[in-house]
């Protein structure tokens, strides 16, 4: 785990493109907070444990992780993947939590059984993911610019994505009959060109979160903390600090 | 030697290659036209029944949402088999375990397949290929794992006489075990499952199953082979005998060379019409992060299939034997010498458009011409002598092109 910064602990936990402690939007933040940066089993060269099965298994890890880093008055703050699996330990317990933020997060399903919900990241053409998750596709990763040891730590996170997010693919059917139990301030971020989860599917995110609001960021996609990174901070802070 | 007639049913008659992304997985069904697929599959199984009154053994498949291999259930074809044919054996390669829900359920199928059979059937079992992922939408990390536990549930399901069990493992539980019909074969169906390195290879030959090796060719065979051999006589503490092993390559016998290698051309459709982009040819999990990476940087990762449709080049890498009866007898004696020996050749002969009749004339050839020798060749096997002559061929080092044909290995 990195931490970074100093003030009140913000707890970050990534989604399924790896850790993030390194981009830009962290330094807008870290002035006022100390940021604490885990890194989920699996990413970034460290092993699955032989009996992770599902995200279930990272959820019961970070349980762990949290009694030991005796947080207090912590803000949860999850992007994607990893805000759902803030949304699911929020559930079990906000008490050592202050605040939550969700970013561009998955975790339920709002449609029907036909409903595409949320972007099918492991089945769908290169292109067409990059039109969903960019809105300046300059931005993307490029394979082909990457070294051996990068594409295959690439590699290697989607194993990893793969595992938590099969089946159900990226959501809890339960979570949604769950959220109520939030009861911590609750913002969500997210980009307004997000084709992998769309604003639409925030909305009805924060619908079923009492009291949560909304922040959506113009000319960003699923990674607004990457594509706006300053605009970004500025909802984040404005929330965090208020 | 058995021999053992192989064609995937392929539905070839598709439009324009540049007209769609992928010949797997999202290749809209309009393009099947079930008046043809019913003249298809009868057609098919005329060939296999042919191969029956040849003497020659029976082998299928099955694959799923692809015009490569129009049987999306492989038992299906077979319980036809098992009564239109009467002394093939008819080996399913295989039951795709990795991927289906209900072990137990395949333990019936098989049973079933082998009492109409009357003990006819060998039961392989498969991990399945990159593609059929999508479609099962199984994730296929531990895919091998998954696949050990789904054999053992099928094995004592098949062996469990005396009432029901429970299992509760992993992947798989299931209560009340008790299928009806049990297997006619005592104390069940020969098993054959497939292999692709050193490593899955020992597992097979600790369970002293058949293992089974599609298109490794002269530069991954041995590696394959001797992980074989090796895991065999140290689990069972003798050689393993010759029938243990089984490699699958693409076969045209001709009356002229000429007619073979034009067969043999023909045959080339099972590769060179597998156009398939990198999502379903490199799902997260099914490959090790290592040849994941390597396909996302390019290799064969545009298309996913055994990039050399050149024949020259495929019979030096050892995947197609073609030509006369003398010249595919020699090919393969070649290949059998360089590996160590095997005792199951199993032969994809009709593959894209390839006609009933080219393929029956090849398959007639094969028979009376280049399966008796085989037949001696195998008997006359003896270990110690064969691994001498083997130890002085070298490696073949010249057609060693990496991860080729990786994945239609398993």
């Amino acid at each position: 785990m990195v931490r970074r910064g100093s003030g009140p602990p913000v707890l970050v936990l990534h989604g399924g493109d790896g850790p993030l402690g390194h981009l830009p939007f962290t330094e807008h933040i870290s002035g006022s907070f100390e940021l604490l940066h885990p890194t989920h089993l699996g990413f970034d060269g460290t092993p699955i444990p032989d009996h992770f099965d599902n995200l279930q298994d990272l959820i019961f890890l970070y349980l762990d992780l949290i009694d030991s880093l005796d947080l207090q008055g912590a803000i949860l703050l999850g992007f994607s993947m990893g805000g759902w699996l803030a949304a699911e330990l929020a559930v079990m317990s906000t008490g050592r939590f202050s605040k939550l933020v969700l970013v561009d997060s998955v975790g339920i399903k709002p449609g029907g059984p036909f409903d595409r919900d949320i972007a099918d990241v492991f089945a769908s053409p290169a292109d067409e993911l990059l039109t969903a998750t960019w809105h300046d596709r300059s931005l993307a990763p490029i394979h082909a610019d990457m070294t051996d040891a990068e594409l295959l730590t690439f590699a290697a996170n989607r194993v990893a994505h793969g595992l938590y997010t099969w089946e159900p693919y990226m959501h809890n059917p339960k979570l949604r009959y769950r959220l109520h139990r939030i009861d911590i301030p609750t913002l969500l971020i997210w980009g307004e060109n997000d084709g992998i989860v769309t604003p639409e599917y925030g909305a009805a995110l924060r619908d079923l979160i009492p009291g949560a609001s909304m922040s959506v960021i113009p000319e960003a996609g699923h990674h607004p903390h990457i594509e706006q990174p300053g605009e970004f901070a500025a909802h984040f802070l404005k929330f965090a600090s208020g | 030697m058995r021999a053992w007639f192989f064609t995937e049913d392929a539905y070839p008659y598709l439009p324009d290659e540049d007209s769609y992304e992928s010949i797997r997985v999202n290749l809209p069904n309009k393009y099947f036209d079930p008046a043809t697929g019913a003249d298809l599959y009868s057609m098919y199984l005329d060939m296999w029944c042919a191969a029956d009154e040849m003497g020659l053994n029976i082998m299928n498949n099955e694959h799923h949402q692809t015009a490569t291999c129009m049987v999306p259930a492989a038992p299906i074809m077979l319980g036809i088999l098992a009564r239109e044919t009467k002394n093939a054996r008819l080996l399913i390669l295989g039951n795709p375990v990795s991927n289906r829900s209900q072990p137990v359920r395949v333990a019936e199928e098989m049973a079933l397949i082998d009492v109409l059979s009357r003990g006819r059937l060998e039961c392989g079992f498969v991990r399945g290929v990159p593609y059929e992922i999508a479609p099962a939408n199984v994730f296929p990390y531990r895919g091998t794992e998954k696949l050990w536990e789904a054999h053992d549930l099928i094995t004592k399901a098949w062996i469990t006489h005396d009432g029901p069990f429970n299992f509760e493992g992993r992947w798989f539980h299931a209560r009340q075990v008790n299928i009806w019909p049990r297997p006619f074969q005592q104390p069940h169906p020969p098993v054959w499952v497939t292999m692709g390195s050193a490593g899955t290879a020992a597992q097979v030959a600790q369970r002293g199953h058949v293992g089974a090796v599609f298109l490794a060719g002269y530069p991954r065979i041995r590696a394959i082979f001797d992980g074989y051999r090796k895991g065999y006589l140290e689990t069972h503490g003798t050689e393993m005998p010759i029938d243990r092993l089984a490699y699958c390559a693409l076969i045209c016998v001709g009356n002229t060379e000429q007619e073979g290698l034009d067969g043999a051309e023909k045959l080339l459709w099972y590769m060179s019409s597998n156009k398939v982009p990198p999502q379903y040819s490199n799902p997260p999990g099914y490959h090790s992060p290592e040849m994941a990476a390597n396909m996302m940087r390019g290799s064969n990762s545009g298309t996913g299939l055994p990039t050399s449709t050149n024949l020259a080049e495929q019979m030096a890498r050892g995947n197609v034997f073609a030509g006369t009866p003398d010249q595919v007898y020699d090919q393969i004696k070649s290949f059998y010498d360089y590996c160590g020996g095997f005792g199951n050749l199993m032969m994809m002969s009709q593959a894209g458009f390839m006609t009933f009749d080219e393929t029956l004339a090849s398959m007639k050839l094969f028979s009376e011409e280049v399966y008796p020798r085989l037949k001696k060749l195998t008997a006359s096997y003896d270990a110690g002598q064969m691994q001498e002559k083997r130890a002085t061929l070298p490696d073949v080092e010249n057609v060693d092109l990496e991860s080729l044909a990786s994945e239609f290995v398993r």
